[in-house]
């Protein structure tokens, strides 16, 4: 029993670990915290408890974390998915066309041509999805690559399907949907909540939660062990597609028209909270709940530096900051376990 | 080598033969093994000892001879296929997800899912745990941290989850690929105790191994292969080192 690691340098570093897991989450309260002084000495009035400053943060933190929620399981797989933001914006032009078209052409009502309209945008955002996957899985096509590519091609196909302008919409169901509130909680943050309870579930409840990380820490492990990491890893961005579909075509709920460009400042933003969130880029690591954190402390940095009037693009600067930060400490903290897994 | 009159060996290898291109890897081996029972396979580099291994565990395909397992012809088409007969290899990477637990590890790729509220179907993570302490219990390691990822573990704590992994799906061979490379002495010691462990639940074993004490300390039978032949087999009682590299050398 010599060999053993001693329990309490064990239990430490568990703890370590733990804390690490909360990284992004204590970085959110220490953010808020910030906020909320601001808002108490400046305006003599409070951040945190205006209804109103909640809902627009949440309803602001729906895109980037649906694409961030397909990005973490794409991450975990040791993948990167490149094309979300442009497949986001091929459907929200899509899912624009459709409404359009189901309505004028084809004298649908305005519920039966937003469903429809929404559909052809999760529809259209598989061929993507599908692409990637079967480049990175059958063609071995590196994921950084493959997904660059088809970045450029999705994103060449809605300004060509979008004829280089936003394509409005005139379809009030589908404004709701984007825009409707049950009760004091918008439909969309409630779609989305939705969505990241199911990804939670199948990446920490399911067989398929678990071969995404297996895949992502050792793939040949995977493989030996009878998993199709092929199909799998097709799955994968399939779910990673499916998330942008069903972003871009809120988007156009949202904002009563479908935009090309609808998710390019996204793109960055999912890595980010999803790096934020604890997840490594070498795959293996990463949790729905980090992954919240991140997209939320990235929508308080952007929607927090407006409401204390900041020149807006310190926003960037703000978030690459912190992205910066949270992988300097996720590295020190893997040190620090490495350092005790040999003593 | 039946001289001992010993009833049918569980697997039985008769003279296979390999070639890759214009390279003869294999020619005519021959080589028997049984239930309870450590053969240690020994070689110089090239020797063959890779290429046999991995005909038995389905890697590679003959090109001549057979495989009688456990009384019967046998092919394997792929390692599958000789893990679902039994046939179990560990690697000596250990194929183990390092960001799992043990019960994760050993349940890789067929994990045990229980209904939860009676309709959504979600890992059986109790099931695992006990899985992983009952297993690492049988080899004789103790384990307080069934839920911390592998990586957290020792080289011989991991040799023993990859081993683990083997007899609970119910390996009746196992093949080992250097099992003591890469660990600290006292590591050493602990998988060679866990070896003489498994052979005394009536596991038959083949190792490889460059290490002729590792091979001396553990082995009931060594099998020497020199350029893709039979170069001699002995029983580890009646042999000495000094043998073993002159049969492996071709001195």
């Amino acid at each position: 029993m010599s060999t053993l690691s001693t329990p309490v340098a064990a239990s430490r570093r568990t703890t370590l670990a733990r804390i690490s897991d909360l990284r992004a989450w204590l970085f959110l309260i220490l953010l808020v915290v910030f906020f909320e002084i601001w808002a108490e000495v400046t305006y003599h009035s409070s951040f945190v408890l205006n209804p109103y400053n909640l809902q627009s943060i949440s309803v602001f933190a729906t895109a980037p974390l649906l694409l961030a929620l397909g990005q973490t399981l794409v991450i975990i797989s040791s993948g990167i998915d490149l094309s979300v933001g442009f497949t986001m914006g091929l459907a929200a032009v899509i899912a624009a066309h459709v409404s359009n078209l189901s309505m004028d052409a084809l004298g649908l009502g305005e519920i039966p041509a937003m469903v429809l309209a929404i559909a052809a945008g999760i529809v259209v955002s598989l061929v993507p999805g599908l692409v990637n996957g079967w480049l990175i899985a059958h063609l071995r096509v590196p994921p950084f690559i493959g997904t660059l590519g088809m970045y450029g091609v999705t994103r060449g196909a809605a300004y060509l399907i979008a004829v280089g302008a936003t394509v409005p919409i005139h379809n009030s169901a589908y404004t709701w949907v984007g825009n409707g509130k049950i009760g004091e909680l918008p439909f969309i943050v409630l779609l989305t909540a939705i969505v990241v309870l199911a990804t939670h579930y199948l990446l920490s409840q399911t067989r398929f939660g678990q071969h995404t990380y297996a895949i992502g820490a050792n793939r040949d492990a995977a493989i030996r062990a009878g998993i199709d990491w092929r199909r799998h890893t097709i799955k994968l961005y399939l779910l990673s597609a499916i998330c942008a579909g069903l972003a871009g075509t809120l988007y156009t709920g949202r904002f009563l028209a479908g935009a090309a460009q609808a998710g390019e400042p996204l793109l960055l933003d999912s890595i980010a909270a999803v790096v934020i969130g604890g997840a490594s880029l070498f795959g293996g690591s990463g949790t729905v709940f980090g992954t919240i954190a991140g997209a939320l402390v990235i929508a308080v940095i952007q929607y927090g530096l407006v409401f204390i009037d900041v020149e807006p693009f310190w926003q960037f600067v703000a978030v690459g900051v912190v992205i910066i930060i949270s992988v300097l400490v996720d590295q020190s903290q893997r040190r620090l376990a490495g350092e005790r897994q040999d003593g | 080598m039946a001289e001992t009159g010993r009833a049918r060996p569980l697997l039985d290898v008769r003279s296979i033969s390999k070639s890759f291109a214009a390279v003869q890897a294999l020619n005519g081996v021959s080589m028997q093994l049984e239930a309870g029972e450590v053969v240690a396979l020994a070689g110089d580099n090239g020797a063959g000892k890779s290429t046999l291994i991995k005909i038995i565990a389905g890697v590679y395909r003959a090109d001549g001879g057979e495989i009688v397992y456990n009384g019967e012809n046998v092919t394997f088409e792929t390692p599958h296929a000789a893990r679902d007969h039994g046939i179990e290899t560990i690697y000596q990477d250990l194929a183990l997800a390092d960001n799992l637990s043990i019960g994760a590890n050993i349940f890789l790729g067929r994990e045990p899912v229980r209904l939860a509220f009676g309709f959504l179907p979600v890992l059986d993570r109790g099931k695992m745990a006990e899985a992983a302490k009952a297993t690492m219990a049988r080899l004789d390691f103790e384990v307080d941290r069934v839920n911390a990822p592998v990586s957290r573990f020792s080289g011989g704590q991991r040799q023993a989850v990859a081993i683990g992994r083997a007899i609970y799906w119910e390996a009746r061979v196992l093949i080992m690929d250097e099992p003591m490379a890469a660990l600290g002495v006292p590591e050493q010691r602990r998988v060679i105790a866990l070896i003489k462990n498994l052979r005394a639940q009536g596991k038959a074993i083949i190792f490889i191994s460059h290490n002729l004490s590792d091979i001396f300390s553990v082995s009931d039978r060594i099998v020497v292969l020199r350029r893709g032949v039979l170069a001699g087999e002995r029983r580890t009682s009646e042999t000495d080192p000094d043998e073993i590299v002159r049969l492996m050398v071709g001195g």
